[in-house]
């Protein structure tokens, strides 16, 4: 029997491994000290601990252990590398920013805070495949250039950047590079001296630790990334992000790094099969169904599709026992249908029917058989009642229509 | 986001999913929205005597969308064709407890129930240019 709901949407938050959640629970109440104390053995305890964490997180990104800086999570490290960097370079004249359409909203909204503070930001645009390239950067680069900050992949199609490449770009420019690595981190490798990255966003919930902790990668060698700390206070963290530490959280997030280096090989081509296994699937047994983005620069486990001639959140009801997430405006707050799917030059009616599937550590193939077949009789039911399909087994091109947008 | 029951019993049991003949001259068909936008409403009515005998829908849309033409296609059956024009999109969203974010799905309803009666009106204007059409 297969358990449900059936949980595909791991790129969105992951559950927290039960080996993750043991190595956590003795700092809750019995090593609960505060790692900042001196001077006894519980804050010892705690900072033993972190120190631990912090040389796991290290390892699985090929740094130092003292370019690890903890924080509340992704969206806090987005901010401090690309607020802390340009803040700390404008002094010296540098304040303009290369970055992507496609990027997340931690990056994006970020970049627009200090355009209005007088920065200045390039968008670049992706091609179809959703990808920038080391050219467009390469191009875009100003003698006032500071910093580009692109993820290393999507988190609603899993393409990947050619982040090697534009490395090269970047650090023979003197760009510093901040990559926002939250989906790849622990699924494929982040080597940042491979990668010639100066700064590194991670967050634990998305590789099965718990919620509410991240990091910041910050170079400290060639070239030596200075930040202006934008939380203020003790001191901790090397001054760069004041707080007491969240002891249990962190050593959460080390173990959970720990758990996807050792078994990062394994289980990406298990995952990745698995994925596969669905994708071929639907494919194969759904007419009109694309995938959206490159599938040779992609993680393992995502999958972004488009049912065409079905709307998004209608079919996400019809999976009412399947969590996944859909690019369908109707599902955000804003009515808007992905902006990174729109980037990508996709129509708005293909926009709003995608899905986006992610297979993660816990999934089976009884599971996604479940849901294939579920997702082909939905497709089927809700064309048999759109008008948009029924104009195109008429042979009407719906492109020749004037519609009335509302 | 959370359903009402009658949006999910619409949703699941659509009631008169289908087309009628759209060259029938006592068929009207109002096609209204947009792709762009994530929702298109065809809705069609057949009328015999002044009064609304059959309707049919299909929509491309959220599951509010779907339950407003479909509650719709329910309403108007048996109505004359003044009544219908009545229906207002506040009965639909109130019927189906739509949240302030879908009420549009409502809109795009009572829209979708005009346009089919304009162009059943027209039909018939057409076909006896000499008499007054309603």
């Amino acid at each position: 029997m297969i358990k449900k709901p059936i949980y595909l949407d791991y790129a969105a938050t992951c559950p927290v491994d039960p080996r993750v959640l043991d190595a956590m629970l003795p700092y809750f109440s019995e090593n609960f000290g505060n790692a900042a104390s001196r001077t006894h053995v519980f804050g010892w305890k705690a900072e033993e601990a972190v120190e631990g964490a912090r040389r796991e997180i290290a390892a699985t990104l090929n740094a130092d252990p003292k370019e690890v800086t903890f924080t509340s999570g992704a969206t806090e490290s987005i901010n401090l590398a690309i607020k802390g960097a340009l803040e700390f370079l404008r002094e010296s004249g540098k304040k303009h920013i290369i970055t992507a359409v496609t990027e997340h909203k931690a990056g994006l909204d970020t970049c627009k805070h200090l355009e209005r503070n007088g920065c200045e930001v390039t968008y670049l645009p992706v091609g179809a495949d959703g990808r920038v390239s080391a050219a467009q950067v390469k191009d875009a680069i100003r003698p006032d250039t500071a910093l580009a900050s692109l993820m290393l992949a999507n988190n609603e199609t899993g393409v990947i950047h050619p982040i090697a490449e534009i490395g090269e770009v970047t650090r023979a420019a003197g760009v510093l590079l901040h990559v926002d690595a939250v989906q790849a981190f622990g699924k494929i490798p982040v080597d940042v001296e491979a990668l010639k990255i100066d700064l590194c966003s991670i967050s634990a919930h998305k590789i099965y630790g718990p919620k509410g902790v991240g990091a910041l990668y910050v170079r400290r060698r060639k070239p030596r990334v200075r930040l202006a700390p934008q939380v203020h206070g003790g001191g901790h963290e090397r001054g760069n992000r004041s707080g007491t530490l969240n002891v249990p959280g962190i050593v959460g997030f080390g173990y959970a790094a720990k758990l996807a280096r050792e078994a990062m090989a394994e289980e990406s081509a298990r995952i990745f099969e698995l994925r596969e296994y669905l994708r071929g699937r639907l494919v194969a047994e759904i007419p009109h169904a694309i995938v959206n983005g490159s599938l040779e620069h992609r993680l393992p486990g995502t999958l972004n599709i488009s049912f065409a001639y079905v709307e998004g959140e209608s079919l996400l009801m019809g999976l009412k026992d399947v969590a996944v997430s859909s690019g369908s405006a109707c599902t955000s707050a804003s009515l808007e249908p992905s902006y990174v799917l729109r980037a990508m030059g996709l129509d708005d009616e293909l926009a709003h029917s995608s899905l986006r599937i992610t297979v993660g550590r816990f999934t089976t193939r009884e599971e996604l058989d479940f849901v294939a077949d579920l997702v082909g009789r939905e497709v089927a039911r809700l064309r048999d009642m759109s008008p948009l399909w029924e104009m195109v087994q008429e042979g009407v091109d719906l492109r020749t229509i004037e519609w009335t947008p509302h | 986001m959370a359903y009402s029951n009658k949006v999910i019993d619409h949703y699941e049991h659509p009631r008169n999913v289908g087309s009628l003949d759209k060259s029938d001259e006592s068929v009207g068909t109002g096609i209204v929205g947009a792709p762009a936008c994530g929702d298109v409403m065809k809705l069609q009515i057949k009328v015999e005597d002044g009064v609304i005998t059959d309707a049919k829908f299909k929509t491309y849309g959220c599951g509010s969308a779907i339950a407003s033409s479909s509650l719709v296609t329910e309403w108007v059956k048996g109505m004359s064709i003044d009544q219908a024009m009545q229906i207002k999109n506040s009965q639909i969203a109130e019927e189906l407890s739509l949240p302030p974010v879908k009420i549009h799905c409502s809109v795009l309803a009572e829209d979708a129930i005009k346009a089919a009666i304009r162009d059943f009106q027209t039909k018939q204007a057409a076909r006896e240019p000499t008499e007054k059409a309603e």
